[in-house]
């Protein structure tokens, strides 16, 4: 295992330290959903790169996961009363176990291959879910207002709590991929990313660890999507199911940098706050305005940064050394 | 029972053949450089409402706007392989996928912007009207609409196998070192793929406008059928795109008239997946 440098740590407990007091440094609501979704897309762009950073499997369907996991605790909830705690863990499974059924019979598709059908998966299960009469179909869920409190996943006073919660969300999939990296299947994935055949002639079970690494990555994606349903109290198809989702968490990856622990959250830090404040800016009059910026910057940082941010700020640190 | 499945038949070949058109255009993009173009509906989206202007502002018929279209198209793609799509190709694999990606988003919008997000249609085209043949009902638009794409598509073909260009084509395809061994410029090869691409789905447009809603997001539904339209035929086979074009065609009317028609677009997908699975390279493909 790689030790971490003093350097790192204290960056790290420096970093914990401002996220931590930032909320209560400021009022400002949208500030504060701000910086929630920034922390939620940095989860899911975490769980993106276990699959598309380290097994070079690029997921364009990770949105579907999501929705599992938005859908499955809310239908618990509505129809159960089952707290939105085991919806998250049942969530996660569901995400899992589609993930592992759809993974399986995909396990010889590479690049290209993967990602169309990646993005065939999440509009299948959009369609289903858009036309599913038992979830509410296109009408979408609205969730019941229960009380205030961590037992029932809800708060209305404030937003303090859901941006505890979802920090915490995200430091833990973070350490989950840090053991995934540092652990030998995080070399047995790198290997599979450079090469399925020799990785199989080393002995390597591809489909097992393609496998691992899809169903860790539909569990915390699907975690998110608990908690996005329990933000914002109402999901639809339209809301939770859709295509951009899912290539806004390919972008957070690759413009933070595919394949480092990091570099996801590094991305959504960055494209978060702006993709929100151009469309709370410009895109109220419904022009396109925000996501014409959206769609050019998508092509400027795939011409002039495709390898991620992140690798500039280590390469900054070797050459300071 | 017969006739309407006859009519639903027919109906899968009629949407099949234009499916096939659009998905050689990308197949082409695809086998010559290797580049996923997302922006591929887009473009589609551009010629449609390329040949609505032309019609509206000037009152061309979208049966003769089909040459306009196809320069239009073909210019707009040999710019943006220049400026855009050339600069990743050495870049990484990630990139390659996420930059068209960026390119639809921005035509789309930019569409939106400049003609607001309403559906359009072109009203009293010269093409109109059906033809009713014993019990089955023929669109005429959609006919000629289809036959236009089956010459379209012989022409390519012919064009790919005959000329020198096409043949330098197929070449790159093939080995791009060996054919920029032989003296093949690639560089201008890959612009002429990529424009030539984007020409096809300009002729494609100009017929689909002349029966079809034309609005910005129209790409959408179009674009990621030719996805698995091209994957189902074959990485860059234009035969194996034409075939799952048709396949492609029948399997959504015929899955939407036996089952729902909401779902016609998953069972698509669902055979797609299907392939792949059993066949990774496609039906065509090697």
């Amino acid at each position: 295992m790689r030790k971490l440098t003093l350097k790192q740590i204290c960056g790290g407990i420096i970093a914990f330290i401002a996220v931590g007091i930032f909320p209560l440094l400021t009022t400002n609501t949208f500030a504060q959903h701000v910086v929630i979704l920034f922390f939620m897309f940095g989860m899911m762009g975490v769980a993106w790169n276990i699959m598309g950073g380290y097994a070079g499997m690029f997921s364009f369907g990770q949105v579907a996961f999501f929705g599992i996991g938005a859908y499955t605790s809310s239908f618990l909830l509505i129809t159960y009363h089952v707290t939105p705690w085991i919806g998250l863990i049942v969530g996660g499974l569901v995400a899992a176990l589609v993930g592992a059924a759809i993974g399986y019979p995909c396990s010889n598709l590479r690049g290209h291959y993967f990602a169309i059908a990646s993005i065939a998966f999440g509009e299948i299960v959009r369609t289903h879910f858009n036309n599913w009469k038992l979830i509410g179909a296109a009408e979408g869920l609205s969730l019941p207002m229960l009380n205030e409190g961590f037992k029932n996943f809800m708060f209305h006073s404030s937003k303090l709590p859901y941006y505890y919660i979802m920090l915490t969300f995200l430091i833990i999939s973070l350490g989950i991929c840090y053991l995934i990296s540092t652990s030998k299947i995080g070399y047995y994935l790198r290997a599979i990313k450079e090469s399925h055949d020799v990785a199989k002639v080393l002995g390597i079970n591809v489909v097992r660890y393609r496998l691992i690494a899809i169903m860790t990555s539909a569990f915390l994606t699907a975690m998110a999507g608990t908690f996005y349903a329990q933000y914002v109290l109402y999901i639809d198809p339209e809301s939770v199911m859709l295509l951009p989702i899912s290539i806004q968490i390919v972008l957070i990856s690759m413009l933070g940098g595919a394949g480092s622990v990091m570099g996801p959250v590094v991305g959504a830090a960055i494209l978060i706050p702006i993709s929100e404040v151009t469309r709370v800016w410009l895109g109220h009059k419904g022009t396109g305005v925000d996501m014409l910026i959206y769609g050019f910057l998508i092509t400027l940082i795939s011409v002039y940064q495709p390898k991620g941010v992140w690798g500039l700020f280590t390469n900054m640190g070797k050459r300071a050394k | 029972m017969t006739e309407q499945l006859l009519q639903q038949v027919v109906n899968g070949l009629l949407i099949g053949f234009m499916y096939a058109l659009i998905a050689i255009g990308l197949t082409l993009i695809w086998g010559v450089m290797n580049i996923v173009n997302f922006a591929h509906g887009d473009f589609l989206m551009v010629g449609m409402f390329a040949s609505f202007w032309l019609y509206t502002l000037y009152g061309l018929d979208p049966i003769f706007s089909i040459p306009v279209c196809t320069a239009l198209l073909f210019v707009m793609g040999v710019l943006i392989y220049r400026f855009v799509v050339s600069k990743v190709m050495s870049g990484p694999m990630l990139a390659q996928l996420v930059v068209t990606f960026g390119v639809s988003i921005f035509i789309s919008n930019l569409a939106v912007y400049l003609w607001t997000p309403d559906f359009r249609l072109i009203s009293n085209p010269l093409l109109s009207g059906t033809w009713v043949i014993g019990e089955i009902q023929l669109s005429i638009p959609k006919t000629v609409a289809s036959m236009g794409s089956v010459i379209t598509s012989l022409f390519v073909f012919l064009f790919l196998k005959k000329t020198k260009t096409g043949k330098a084509i197929l070449a790159t395809e093939m080995d791009r070192e060996a054919a920029l061994l032989m003296g093949i410029n690639t560089e201008r090869i890959n612009s002429f793929s990529f424009g030539m691409g984007a020409a096809l789905v300009g002729i494609a447009g100009a017929f689909l406008s002349t029966y079809y809603y034309i609005y910005p997001q129209v790409g959408g539904v179009f674009g990621t059928i030719a996805f698995c339209v091209v994957a189902l035929g074959g990485f860059g086979s234009i035969e194996g795109a034409f075939i799952a074009g048709i396949l492609v065609g029948l399997v959504q009317t015929l899955g939407g008239f036996f089952f729902d028609p909401a779902y016609k677009y998953a069972i698509v997908f669902m055979i797609y997946l299907i392939t792949v699975w059993i066949r990774p390279q496609g039906l065509l493909g090697w």
